[in-house]
């Protein structure tokens, strides 16, 4: 098992998981998000070939309404 | 009569950007940003919500990106890195879009500019190929410094965000529009109607508001006041108003031709 930190939460996966598992668990998949991979971004056609370690930091964006 | 209205080489009709924040739902902000034929709308950059239900629409399915020029900011960044980061993900989220608003506060109570670490940042995003919109203060001489620096659009605030107070120094705001090469956009500050008649009769190439629509009773009509504002104030900003005439009167019908006055 690993655990990364998405957005600040910290979440445990068995280990070997891509970007492209994670947001498929995280039923992500098709959304427009960007990541941000230990302050890195993680472009998404890079997605099924980024494997997650153990203490990763993630973040995961969106567009919201603002001004 | 053409009045052409560029920003970063692309040519716009509206003169109005709108922001998509503070309304009660998507369908209401499709609504206003529709009324108010506004092109350009502004977007937050914010994590995922990670328990939410993913089968909820999102901003982007009720205002798709391929109908209107996103402009994602960088509201709430108190410092040039997180300004950058936020807006290399806006990029990565829009499948590098380079447009963006940039603006760094300095203050939670005032939301008023960090203009050193806007300069900052703003070196850092042109240099990595963004088109920056910039927020500042109405200092005339940030915003030469920013135009130098190569920003695509320099928006002074009218007044403090949200605050709907309207037009408080519109002075420095022309000191900045008569000295500035790149368009000069107000951000921040119209309340109603009349203050972005105003704020375009000073000479400003177009306005960014958010709170002044969203938050009215009506914010479908107030959208529509607007528009109307942006373009009576473009109207009367190039047909030339007349001068002021502090002491005396000037009639408007004729002096001759009276009828005999009455003894």
């Amino acid at each position: 098992m690993i655990q990364i930190s998405i957005n600040g939460e910290a979440k445990t996966f068995p280990a070997s998981l891509s970007i492209t598992d994670l947001v498929l668990a995280l039923d992500l998949l098709g959304k427009r998000i960007a990541i941000e991979r230990n302050g890195e971004i993680v472009a998404k056609s890079q997605y099924p070939a980024t494997w997650l370690a153990d203490g990763d930091v993630l973040e995961m964006v969106v567009a919201v309404g603002g001004g | 009569m053409s009045d052409v209205f560029q920003i970063a080489g692309k040519t716009y009709q509206s003169r109005l950007i709108v922001g998509t924040g503070k309304y009660k739902d998507f369908q209401e902000t499709r609504a206003a940003v529709d009324e108010s034929g506004a092109e350009i709308v502004t977007v937050a950059i914010r994590r995922v919500n990670l328990g939410q239900d993913t089968s909820q629409p999102s901003l982007l399915e009720a205002l798709p990106p391929s109908q209107y020029t996103y402009l994602p900011n960088t509201a709430g960044c108190y410092n040039s890195e997180d300004a950058v980061r936020t807006l290399r993900l806006a990029r990565e989220l829009l499948d590098g879009h380079k447009l963006v608003k940039l603006e760094v506060l300095g203050d939670p109570n005032t939301l008023y500019p960090n203009v050193r670490e806007t300069l900052k940042a703003a070196e850092i995003l042109i240099a990595d190929g963004f088109d920056v919109m910039v927020y500042t203060s109405d200092d005339p001489i940030i915003a030469k410094e920013l135009e130098q620096i190569g920003c695509c659009a320099i928006m002074p605030l009218a007044s403090l965000i949200g605050s709907g107070m309207g037009i408080i120094n519109p002075w420095n705001l022309r000191l900045i529009i008569d000295s500035a090469k790149v368009p000069v956009l107000i951000d921040a500050g119209v309340g109603t109607a009349s203050d972005a008649a105003i704020a375009m009769e000073l000479g400003c190439d177009g306005i960014l508001m958010n709170t002044a629509i969203a938050g009215a009773r009506d914010p479908i009509r107030m959208a529509r006041a607007m528009k109307l504002a942006v373009q009576a104030g473009r109207d009367a900003f190039l047909a030339g108003r007349v001068p002021r005439k502090l002491y005396s009167a000037d009639p408007s019908s004729p002096v001759t031709g009276m009828i005999a006055a009455a003894k």
